[in-house]
């Protein structure tokens, strides 16, 4: 049996036999990438909607931090937060290292700034259609904001399905500051490095299947909610 | 019923770009309620005129004054503008309706009814924006402005390439609004709406003003060679 097909039964196994560190695997990617995703848009998409739709000193030289961050090392990132949450750091009282919630905090700096640059270009366009009209109007700021966020929506949509896809694929900065401990930090990236540096190839290409079937789960869902909604509004034909 | 916001008194407007002249020294005092039809030759700041006189655009000197107060939000927000391409929200026509209806406390659930009704767009209220004809969302630009309630309406060739249906449409919207007493600025090259629709004329040519005259004056009698040359037909360079 060659390892792919090995790697394809052992999945479908472990799918079917639900078995139980599976799961719980499973429960903290998706609880750590959902949190670190909802963080992000909470922070990045008015982030995004005012580098679109405001003008102020240094906007150039913010967007093109933004820009930059978006191609930052995931490993640097968890360096910088296992520096801050370590003891000796800034953030050492707080005794967060090696727990999600230091997973949590470096994936949303990881995908924070992808939300924000990629968000802002939707709404300066947005802006650009809309500017006339809301100054005519006099809508106020943040009706403006709110207005840029609904009718951008489906575009949104893919960003944070992005940003999602880079949350729960990440391995370099979770495993730096989760640390892999089994029952507590460990996740479906971090559960494959360690079955590849073990051997266990085909179970680590299991995990990756399962993985892969996670996203593509998430990402089937956002497609049927986003025709959901489309239904609900317009009655279909769309 | 007078329009509060008369007179408009616009006095030696300048607006420059890239440092051509844009507007040049417009003086002109807007007293009448009814409609005023703005024409001249496509350049010659019509557009930009109204943009001004909404506060879109920001004119380099100048002053635009109404009833005697300089422009500012709280005017802004008792004037209406429908530009030529209609802006619309990527909602529904009823949606649409709705945002504006948020900003105003003062505009009933009823009141959308009663436009959409106006402009015959009601058995479309459920209806995304993007599945309207060009003389629908344009019509629905329209009753967005009327749901405002605006003391003075401006239009931006806000009739240009529709249907005559559409246009028919359009045209009796605004005789209604003028019966009721709104103030009326409409920008238009259709000769023949003009006079149906004009009770003055301002004629502007090249960022100039070349004449402001009671409609049939303007039509029987103009006193400037462009504006007779440009009612004639001809090429205005």
């Amino acid at each position: 049996m060659s390892i792919f097909q090995e790697a394809l039964s052992t999945a479908f196994a472990l799918i079917l036999q639900r078995d139980a560190d599976l799961l719980e695997i499973i429960g903290l990617s998706m609880q750590v990438s959902l949190t670190a995703l909802f963080i992000a848009c909470v922070l990045g998409l008015p982030m995004g909607a005012l580098m679109g739709s405001r003008e102020f000193r240094f906007k150039q030289s913010l967007r093109g931090i933004f820009n930059a961050l978006m191609g930052i090392p995931p490993v640097v990132v968890g360096l910088i937060v296992y520096l801050n949450l370590s003891r000796s750091g800034l953030f050492g009282a707080l005794e967060l290292l090696y727990t999600p919630t230091a997973m949590i905090i470096a994936q949303v700096i990881i995908i924070l700034p992808i939300i924000a640059a990629l968000s802002s270009q939707i709404f300066e366009d947005l802006h650009e259609e809309y500017r006339d009209l809301f100054t005519s109007l006099v809508v106020p700021p943040h009706k403006a904001l709110l207005a840029y966020i609904t009718d951008a929506r489906y575009s949104l949509l893919t960003i944070i399905l992005a940003g999602f896809g880079r949350a729960i694929s990440e391995v370099g900065a979770v495993m730096i500051v989760g640390g892999n401990i089994d029952h507590l930090t460990r996740v479906m990236t971090t559960a494959i490095a360690l079955e590849t540096s073990k051997g266990e190839l085909a179970l680590a290409l299991a995990l990756g299947i399962i993985l892969l079937l996670l996203a593509l789960l998430v990402n089937f869902a956002a497609q049927q909610f986003k025709s959901f909604q489309t239904v609900q509004r317009y009655g279909g034909g769309r | 019923m007078n329009c509060a916001l008369l007179p408009i008194q616009i006095n030696n407007l300048w607006l420059k770009a890239h440092h051509k002249a844009l507007l040049r020294d417009i003086s002109v005092t807007i007293r009448e309620n009814g409609i005023t039809v703005i024409m001249g030759p496509n350049g010659a700041g019509k557009s930009l005129f109204i943009r001004c006189l909404h506060g879109l655009s920001q004119p380099d000197s100048g002053m635009i004054n109404f009833a005697g107060t300089p422009l500012n939000s709280d005017i802004r927000q008792r004037q209406a503008l429908i530009f030529q391409k209609p802006v619309l929200l990527k909602r529904t026509v009823q949606q649409n309706l709705a945002f504006v209806q948020r900003l105003r406390a003062d505009i009933l659930m009823a009141d959308i009814e009663k436009v959409l009704e106006q402009v015959g767009l009601r058995h479309l209220a459920s209806q995304p924006v993007k599945q309207l004809s060009g003389g629908e969302q344009q019509r629905l630009a329209l009753a967005r402005a009327l749901l405002l309630q605006p003391e003075i309406l401006f239009l931006d060739e806000a009739s240009a390439n529709l249907d005559p249906a559409s246009v028919g449409q359009i045209e009796n919207v605004l005789l209604d609004a003028r019966k009721k007493g709104q103030k009326i600025i409409l920008i238009t090259h259709d000769i023949a709406q003009a006079k149906r629709l004009a009770d003055d004329i301002i004629f502007l040519h090249h960022g100039q003003l070349y004449e402001y005259s009671p409609a049939d004056e303007f039509f029987t009698r103009p006193m400037s060679e462009q504006a007779k040359a440009y009612l004639d037909g001809q090429i205005l360079i």
